[in-house]
């Protein structure tokens, strides 16, 4: 996961097809963490070119958990990636903000990371690459207490790994 | 105002003397919620007796804690040293009356403290000043100098239950989630103190995000959720080893929101698998799940009734966060808050009459209490951001995180009594959330 050189690349493909249960947990190192190298954006391939040029994240409406329109098309560019690349898996990650209470915003932000699971997988992406987490309000971004704040808190991020531990 | 100091006073007869008996009858003191300003009573506690050459020191800490103990709870007011006219030199003498009734001491209370080794004997009186006789009989607690402050607690408990009718809270823990660092990096450990702050120990290092710590009914063993594994699971940690197991790991799902049953022998929780969250009961003996809910909505932060036959939880299957009470078993809910806003983070108090909850409406949160059929909902704060209430082991007091505004918002636990009065933070040298009250010890 640290050193995603091609040759680690290759490894990691052939293990993908010799092996039908990538472990997820393994390669996740909790919010916002993704690979360590992660290529110059202009390489299609490359996870800075799917945080950046695709984007890893989509936002929610105040205490909701449906996609948006913008959402809905930022997550099916995501499906397209992960079909084109399939030696990555992903954790979704769903946060919420900080205005409601711990238990709520836990549940709340599981239902997000799940709106982009359920489109990944409807576009085609298996569901033995993905996982979920939610994070609540545990991991604001942006630490103001204005809607300007709020607004790029309640997201769900979709983190990439590489997906085998070896 | 008036009132109070007369009803307290009417309690101490009651202890007093069987002649009171018919003022004894019109029951102990009853703090309602809806009396107006009430003013403390009235006592003093001079330094205790230092009955052996080592326990000079003791002897006065033991009088401070019990002093801080019972002026918090905003119902006591004492009256300092400096004003006393008598001093207590040998524990066994007669008390001279006149010299306290001189300074509207109400209620006396005198000690000795003796040491030998590492033994420490504490024996107290409590007196009805004004009726001029003891209320109730002397105590003798033993125990060893290390634990002089839960003595202390201990003497506190049996004073405040002497004179309110009610059981104590002082020598009883509070386990909680210790922060630290910036909003968004914020370092999050386990921590038990004693309920006044005193004795603080830390359960886990802030490697990983630890959430709502809960206290088993024996108070030797606390429920919390980790994000040790990357994923939220439960966890159970023995308080006295720091030792901890995860409780619930089910590939897949996130577990949260744990607590356990009265009797300690299963743990509902809330279980997440894909986006739908709804409540598990687990036993801890063989590991055993069962589910309570069936529902696409969010079904978290379970709280059982203290008989263990009901669950008080909050849902959101009507639309909105509202708080609803279902057989331990599961089955039907029926729905009981019905205000304005959003309701959430249910607890049973300890007496089985009351919901404390969390309710946000219109941009501010509240704790608040409601009876358990939800009627009589009464706020008891309002802030930016107050949640997740605590009983104290008496169901008098709550305890609670608030968290302040903006960029350098910070949480702190405050206590506020039942009836809405004596608002305070509790101090912790540092931020704090999620506390959650030990029974008495």
């Amino acid at each position: 996961m640290k050193h995603l050189s091609k040759a680690a690349l290759v490894v990691a493909g052939l293990a993908l097809a010799a092996c039908s249960q990538p472990h997820l947990d393994d390669g996740y190192q909790g919010p916002g963490a993704g690979t360590g190298e992660a290529g110059s954006v202009s390489d299609p391939t490359s996870v800075a070119h799917f945080n950046e040029a695709i984007g890893d994240r989509v936002l929610f409406a105040v205490d909701q958990s449906t996609l948006g329109e913008q959402g809905r098309l930022v997550v099916l560019a995501q499906a397209n990636w992960l079909l084109a690349n399939t030696e990555y898996t992903a954790v979704i990650e769903g946060h919420a903000d900080e205005q409601g209470t711990r238990e709520y915003n836990l549940a709340l932000g599981a239902r997000r990371a799940a709106a982009v699971e359920e489109l990944l997988v409807a576009q085609g992406v298996s569901a033995n690459r993905l996982r979920t987490v939610s994070f609540g309000k545990e991991r604001p971004l942006e630490v103001c207490s204005q809607e300007s704040c709020y607004e790029r808190n309640r997201r769900a991020v979709t983190v990439l790994a590489a997906g085998l531990s070896g | 105002m008036k009132n109070l100091a007369a009803t307290l006073l009417i309690g101490l007869c009651a202890f007093g003397a069987s002649v009171h008996t018919a003022i004894a009858q019109s029951g102990p003191l009853r703090i309602e919620i809806t009396d107006g300003v009430i003013e403390p009573l009235p006592y003093a506690v001079p330094n205790f007796v230092a009955e052996t050459p080592g326990s000079n020191q003791i002897s006065k800490d033991m009088a401070r804690v019990i002093a801080a103990d019972l002026n918090g709870t905003g119902l006591f007011r004492e009256i300092p040293a400096k004003a006393h006219i008598s001093t207590i030199t040998h524990f066994g003498n007669p008390v001279q009356f006149s010299d306290w009734k001189a300074i509207n001491a109400q209620a006396l209370i005198t000690g000795g403290v003796s040491v030998s080794g590492n033994e420490l004997e504490v024996k107290f009186r409590v007196f009805d000043v004004f009726a001029g006789q003891e209320l109730g009989n002397g105590l003798r607690f033993k125990g060893t100098t290390d634990g002089w402050r839960r003595m202390a607690h201990k003497v506190a408990d049996a004073v405040y239950g002497r004179i309110t009718g009610e059981g104590g809270y002082f020598d009883s823990r509070v386990v909680f989630v210790s922060e630290s660092g910036p909003k968004n990096d914020r370092k999050k450990r386990l921590a038990v103190m004693d309920y006044d702050g005193a004795n603080l120990q830390y359960l886990t290092d802030s490697k990983d995000i630890v959430l709502a710590p809960r206290f088993s009914p024996t108070g030797d063993q606390v429920l919390y959720t980790s994000y040790e594994t990357g994923f939220p699971q439960v966890y159970v940690l023995n308080v006295g080893s720091a030792q901890r197991r995860v409780l619930s790991n089910q590939s897949g799902t996130m577990s949260f929101a744990p607590r356990f049953s009265p009797d300690g022998k299963s743990v509902v929780m809330s279980v997440t698998d894909g986006g739908n969250t709804d409540l598990y009961k687990m036993d801890i003996g063989s590991g055993k799940r069962t589910r309570l809910s069936q529902s696409p909505s969010i079904e978290t932060a379970p709280s059982y009734s203290p008989d263990g036959s009901q669950i008080v939880f909050e849902s959101d299957r009507s639309g909105t966060q509202q708080l609803y009470v279902m057989s331990a078993n599961g089955g039907e809910a029926k729905r009981i808050s019905f205000g304005q806003g959003r309701y959430g983070t249910p607890v049973w108090s300890p007496r089985g009459d009351l919901v404390a909850f969390t309710k946000q409406n219109k941009g501010r949160f509240h704790i608040g209490v409601m009876r358990t059929d939800g009627s009589e909902e009464r706020l008891l704060t309002a802030s930016f951001l107050d949640e997740g209430p605590t009983w104290a082991p008496n169901g008098r007091v709550i305890m609670f995180t608030r968290e302040t505004r903006g960029a350098d918002g910070a949480s702190a636990l405050y206590s506020v009594d039942v009836s809405g009065r004596n608002l305070k933070r509790v101090e912790i040298g540092g931020g704090g959330s999620d506390p959650s009250w030990s029974p008495l010890q």
